[in-house]
């Protein structure tokens, strides 16, 4: 039975998987210490100790929940820390040999005995091993998501160029998730300001191909039906030439060479102009500001 | 693909389009899609509802959540024992010139899914599915 | 029988549309719209839809032919409050609502109708 592995001298099955752990190439004392390999340990040996005198060997049925409630802990936190899958599945691995011993010192004048709980103990421990795996897996590929959509959000930045001018400064290949988010973003950052007009530069965007054209071009219309224009500026030459060659049609969209063009095409949409002032209209910062009796006055 | 939550809602007034309309974008909400995604859903569905009464004469829709592990989504399926459409490559090339009529509701519905599907025969109805992921 | 209440500012019309409509609401609005720029002379009308959650081709074709209609009645039409996820999702559709005006907010729609009605005037007052 495999209930008779324990309560006796548990400590040393502690001891002994401990040493392996540590010996072994899974041990990362820069990312976790003695100690705290000490507590998981400790918390996995009485956890695996209670569902195994269930009688049940069905890691995935309820008898088994405390264990891979351990596991499940323990391999997120090692997924956020950057240990690799096989060091983390060293953990449950390294237990095999204290086991195994243990069921050698108990079973040596019955060599069928031997061989039945071996096999028993170990299919279990192989079991655990992969769900070890499967969780830190799914901890990594949370991990991921969550940084692209971070990446994602930080690289739509809004910004406010004048009262009711938005620029978009597009910098980086445009997938379509990436796209979607630069819309969604935009649009609703035209809501939020009231702003009329937007420009969405693609100086930094290396190739225009079909698909991200077609995105623009969606960008630009559903704007359109806000009530808001879009400008789309930073069409480099060879951009310009790959736009034509795909047969992309712009229809009424406004493009503009540079930044600097399109807000002023902005300005000008809105009423306002750029005046350079003659040196006589300026005024003094003296004037302005009489108690700090400047020089200039 | 395991079905999560399914119902089933009749399609024979136009309160009943918008009884579809609140039945799909709760199942959205309740699956998790962002706002765009239930927008573009609901905006199908109300395409699709609306063909089943006017030109199927009326019929049901079913609302199935499915998913399995890796991805969750929604699938609609609407039904109708109406005239059914004898050139369907037709109904769906629909764009500006048919708008309004089952052109663009098809086409629009289909464009507004991930996955679409028609089975139609004259004199006997007419079956879309769609489904989008989220 | 619910409708969708029509309220005068001055020269303008305000529709604000805040209930998911079904069909015949919609064919009613044509019906009372249509009535009231006459009865009120109305020179603008603003359509606020920014309560509206889905605009699907048959209402999009709504906001186009009561443009179109009161255009035809010497009005000025302009959409105003379109939220993004519906806008994305016409555009999806492949619905632009050719020939109707838009505007962010009820505000901006206000002052688009002052400025085209102004700019007609002043047509109007050069053909003379």
């Amino acid at each position: 039975m495999l209930t008779e592995l324990f309560g006796q001298d548990d400590a040393a099955i502690l001891q002994r998987w401990m040493d392996n752990q540590l010996a072994g190439s899974g041990f990362r004392p820069d990312r976790i210490s003695r100690a705290e390999l000490q507590e998981n340990a400790t918390q996995f040996l009485s956890a695996f100790r209670r569902a195994l005198s269930s009688g049940s060997t069905d890691i995935h049925g309820a008898d088994w929940a405390a264990v891979r409630h351990v596991l499940d802990v323990l391999s997120a936190s090692r997924a956020e820390r950057g240990f690799s899958p096989s060091e983390t599945a060293t953990f449950i691995f390294s237990l095999k040999q204290p086991l195994f011993d243990r069921i050698r010192g108990l079973h040596e004048k019955d060599g069928v005995k031997l061989a039945d709980t071996t096999w028993e103990i170990n299919q279990i421990l192989d079991k655990l091993g992969l769900y070890t795996a499967e969780v830190f897996q799914r901890s990594r590929d949370a991990i991921i998501a969550r940084q692209q959509q971070e990446v994602l959000e930080l690289s739509t930045p809004v910004v406010a160029l004048w009262d009711g001018i938005l620029a978009l400064p597009l910098i980086g290949t445009l997938d379509s998730a990436r796209t979607q988010i630069v819309m969604e973003t935009l649009l609703q950052r035209i809501v939020d300001s009231g702003a009329a007009i937007a420009i969405i530069d693609i100086t930094g965007v290396p190739t225009v191909d079909t698909l991200t054209a077609q995105h623009l071009l969606k960008t630009v219309a559903a704007a359109r039906l806000m009530g808001a224009d879009c400008i789309i500026s930073g069409i480099r030459p060879q951009i310009a030439q790959t736009i034509v060659h795909l047969g992309v049609e712009l229809g009424s969209v406004v493009t503009k060479a540079t930044l600097a063009d399109a807000f002023r095409v902005a300005l000008q949409r809105t009423g306002l102009a750029v005046q350079k002032q003659l040196p006589h209209e300026r005024k003094p910062p003296a004037e302005r500001d009489r108690t700090s009796g400047g020089s200039e006055a | 693909m395991p079905v999560l939550i399914s119902a089933t809602h009749g399609i024979h007034t136009p309160e009943d389009v918008v009884a579809v309309r609140q039945a799909v974008r709760q199942r959205a909400v309740e699956l998790g899609f962002n706002l765009v995604d239930q927008t573009k859903l609901v905006t199908a569905a109300s395409e699709l509802a609306r063909n089943t009464l006017q030109y199927g004469g009326g019929g049901a829709v079913l609302i199935e959540g499915i998913g399995d592990g890796l991805r969750r989504g929604l699938r609609l399926t609407f039904e109708d024992k109406g005239p059914g459409i004898a050139d369907i490559d037709e109904a769906l090339r629909g764009g500006f010139s048919t708008a309004g009529g089952l052109g663009l509701g098809l086409s629009g519905a289909r464009r507004l899914s991930n996955e679409f599907q028609i089975e139609s025969r004259p004199g006997e109805g007419t079956r879309v599915t769609i489904t989008r992921w989220r | 029988m619910e409708r969708i209440p029509i309220l005068k500012m001055g020269e303008y019309l305000l529709v604000t549309i805040q209930v998911d409509m079904h069909d015949r609401v919609a064919m009613t609005l044509q019906d009372d719209l249509t009535a009231r720029i006459v009865s009120a002379h109305a020179k603008g009308v603003l359509i606020d839809i920014s309560a509206l959650e889905i605009v699907d081709s048959f209402i999009g074709r709504m906001l186009g032919d009561l443009a179109a209609m009161s255009r035809v009645l010497a009005a000025e039409t302009v959409v105003v409050g379109m939220r993004p996820a519906v806008a994305i999702t016409l555009v999806e559709l492949g619905l632009s609502l050719t020939g109707v005006r838009t505007a962010l907010n009820v505000e901006r729609g206000m002052e688009l109708l002052r400025r085209r009605i102004a700019e007609q005037g002043r047509d109007g007052a050069g053909s003379d």
